[in-house]
């Protein structure tokens, strides 16, 4: 048996613009086709103009184009892109939800789909009734549900309300029950889409979890989303999809360097709020990152303001010394500096370096000067690390997120008064310029 | 690879584009069947949800009717009803009438009132239709112990012809699915269909030998009679169950035959449609 659980071949879907609309009035066909006769007499009058203008090539959209792939079993991908890339129409054909226009798809192993929690909830019914329901719909057997029911229920912690209809639940309540169902699921191949993306912030933390459970169970996983946080700590490989063509299958922190710079997580900062959640180990965790200019967080530098990258981590190990460390990569993936809070390094002495952490919550931040970084993207890779200087190991990694931030440096045309065009180089500097007659 | 999974029968399920007409598939509806109990069992729950009267509206409906039709038709009109009290002779006739068009409005709109479960999950489309004809099933069995009951009271009992209920019980539901697979499948595309119904479902009530017997219509006439279905479906139900002389012979035949036709067209529609559904709906 070949452990392959998904092969994509040259997958593509094709939308008419206008057949995604709601729906369609009978009287607009009947009326198109009654126009037929009359756009003929007008082409043939007009000659090549209408003639073009009825190609059919003008109002179709490409969602999905040629994306071929295979997946091994028990692999967890991370599918990334833009809205629109495709990266739903890509779920929704591996979970045959809609056809493919061309190429084909092989699926090995019993599939389960998540494209949304509480598809098919019924708000008259008790939840009992619901996860019933429900299980029903993701494809679960009724024995399957009665065996997992008390878990199910107890997982999303609804004991008491268990024979209350779902329309006298809280949202929460609503959601956690919904998830729970949608967690019992065991299928071979897991296709996730977006969930994470609903309910709040203790919500999306229990899913983290659960996924990173289905994980590690060996199940081949398909999961598509924005939180660059969960498929970094997901995935080990990635698939970065652009206008429906697969631009990059690669690692998923190389997918993810791309993908930033892309230039779509511009907002400026990434967070994560669960300690347990977040990138790093028991004896440090990452909270977030974020680009400060003027002020304010934000995603666009001006090239002459000085601007801050700050790091918020959690230090759990008392009495440890730790080290914060940034890599910053431009648009071509060079690294333009490695940059370090080491009291040699640092213009004036960080106070915290050569101390020991309590537990608790620290913030390091580095300024970057203006005019030193080229008009560009930069994507900020982090590291904390156990500080055992000079015998620095790898194992000392407490936080490594590569490309976990993208910022744009924007030219304001400081120094474009004179030369206006393109100014080679990774770095752009004001430097000190002197000319003498020496003869 | 593989901790504690069970990958005995290791499905290769493939995907690729279909072109034009596509086999039934009707073994995956039958893999299927537990979903199609639970959303059958979901309208049936939900049907008389915060109502006062609940589940006597399935014998308040056609009951009111048959008062309506025994006033005016039978009473006033002075319409035949083949030597039967009128009362009893049209409520017979209501009973699989009320049943076919629930069951035919139902299936029509299934499609576009599932439009959640179809953009996000993955099962054989036809699961939905089905599963909205069976639900009228439920109403039916109550009207059909008030019918009983009728029957009691005017001293008519049923006669050896009365095994033969269940097969036009199904050929009812047989024909509002067929037509209901075409409406549920068109619905999805063009919403006109939503306003159609209620008037197909008009005009077929007075095609129908619902208030008057089939008699009435010339014997030349009966073998086109029976291309509306439910023209053999009532009689046929009549017969069954209050005993008349002779079985509605041609017209039966020509309904039956027509039923089937409506439903394999219906099938073989609706699969074409269907790989459209999540795209259009």
């Amino acid at each position: 048996m070949s452990d392959i659980a998904i092969r994509a071949e040259n997958l593509s879907k094709r939308y008419r613009i206008g057949s995604r609309e709601p729906y369609k009035a009978l009287r607009d066909t009947i009326t198109d086709a009654m126009c037929v006769p009359f756009r003929a007499v007008a082409s043939a009058l007009n000659g090549r103009r209408s003639a073009a203008s009825s190609q059919p090539s003008d109002n179709i959209i490409w969602a999905l184009k040629d994306v071929s792939f295979e997946i091994k079993q028990g692999e967890v991908v991370g599918v990334i892109g833009r809205n629109g890339a495709g990266k739903s129409t890509l779920l929704k054909i591996l979970s045959r939800i809609t056809e493919p226009t061309e190429g084909y798809a092989e699926i090995h192993g019993r599939v389960g789909s998540l494209l949304e929690v509480g598809t098919g909830f019924h708000p008259e019914l008790t939840g009992r009734e619901n996860i019933y329901l429900n299980g029903a719909i993701l494809g679960m057997k009724k024995t399957e549900i009665d065996r997992k029911f008390d878990e199910i229920v107890a997982f999303a912690e609804v004991e008491k309300f268990i024979d209350t209809p779902v329309k006298h639940y809280s949202t929460g309540m609503s959601v956690r029950l919904a998830f729970s169902v949608a967690a019992h699921l065991e299928p071979e191949i897991l296709l996730v889409d977006e969930v994470l993306a609903v309910g709040d912030a203790a919500f999306q933390k229990k899913c983290l979890g659960k996924m990173g459970e289905v994980a590690k169970r060996g199940r081949t996983v398909l999961f598509v989303s924005h939180n660059m946080f969960a498929v970094q700590g997901l995935c080990q490989r990635g698939l970065l999809l652009e206008s429906g063509r697969l631009r990059l299958d690669s690692d998923a922190a190389a997918v993810i360097g791309t993908y930033l710079h892309l230039g779509v997580e511009k907002g400026g900062e990434v967070n994560c709020n669960f300690p347990e959640d977040a990138p790093g180990d028991e004896r440090g965790r990452l909270k977030a990152v974020r680009v400060v200019s003027e002020g304010g967080v934000t995603g666009q530098i001006d090239i002459s303001k000085e601007f801050s990258i700050e790091i918020d981590y959690w230090n759990l190990k008392p009495e440890n010394r730790l080290l914060v460390s940034i890599h910053l990569h431009d648009g071509m993936g060079i690294c333009v500096m490695t940059v370090s809070n080491l009291p040699s390094a640092c213009l004036t002495p960080d106070a915290w370096y050569s101390r020991y952490y309590p537990i608790g919550l620290f913030r390091t931040a580095c300024t970057i000067p203006g005019n030193l970084l080229n008009d560009g993207t930069y994507t900020v890779s982090v590291y904390v690390n156990e500080n055992n200087l000079p015998r620095l190991l790898d194992s000392d990694n407490i936080v490594f997120v590569p490309h976990v931030l993208s910022f744009e440096v924007e030219d304001t045309g400081t120094m474009r008064r004179e030369y206006t065009g393109k100014w080679l180089g990774v770095v752009r500097p004001m430097l000190a310029w002197q000319t003498v007659q020496i003869e | 690879m593989g901790f504690g999974l069970e990958r005995s029968q290791s499905p290769v399920l493939v995907i690729k584009p279909t072109y034009g007409w596509v086999s039934l598939g009707l073994h995956s509806v039958w893999e299927h069947r537990e979903l199609l109990y639970f959303l059958t069992w979901r309208d049936i729950k939900v049907r008389y949800k915060q109502t006062v009267l609940g589940i006597a509206w399935a014998v308040l409906q056609p009951f009111l009717l048959m008062v309506v039709f025994s006033v005016f038709f039978g009473r006033l009109a002075k319409v035949p009803s083949d030597g039967f009290p009128y009362p009893l002779f049209t409520f017979c006739g209501l009973l699989p009438w009320q049943l076919f068009a629930h069951a035919l409005t139902e299936s029509s709109n299934s499609l576009v009132a599932n439009e959640r479960l179809i953009t996000k999950v993955y099962f054989p489309r036809l699961v939905i239709p089905l599963s909205a004809v069976l639900t009228g099933l439920v109403d039916f069995i109550f009207a059909f112990l008030v019918l009983l009951g009728m029957m009691i009271h005017y001293g008519v009992m049923a006669t050896s012809a009365l095994w033969t209920l269940p097969l036009f019980i199904l050929m009812a539901v047989a024909t509002a699915l067929g037509v209901g697979l075409w409406l549920s499948a068109l619905n999805v595309q063009y919403r006109d269909v939503r306003y159609t119904i209620p008037l197909i479902t008009q005009c077929w009530l007075f095609l129908s030998p619902v208030a008057y017997p089939s008699s009435i219509v010339p014997e030349p006439w009966h073998f086109l009679y029976g291309v509306n279905p439910m023209a053999g479906v009532i009689e046929g139900f009549r017969w069954a169950l209050l005993g008349k002389a002779d079985p509605p012979g041609t017209m039966l035949a020509v309904s039956a035959m027509v039923t089937v036709l409506l439903l394999i067209g219906g099938l073989f529609y609706f699969r074409r449609m269907e790989k459209n559904f999540a795209d259009v709906v």
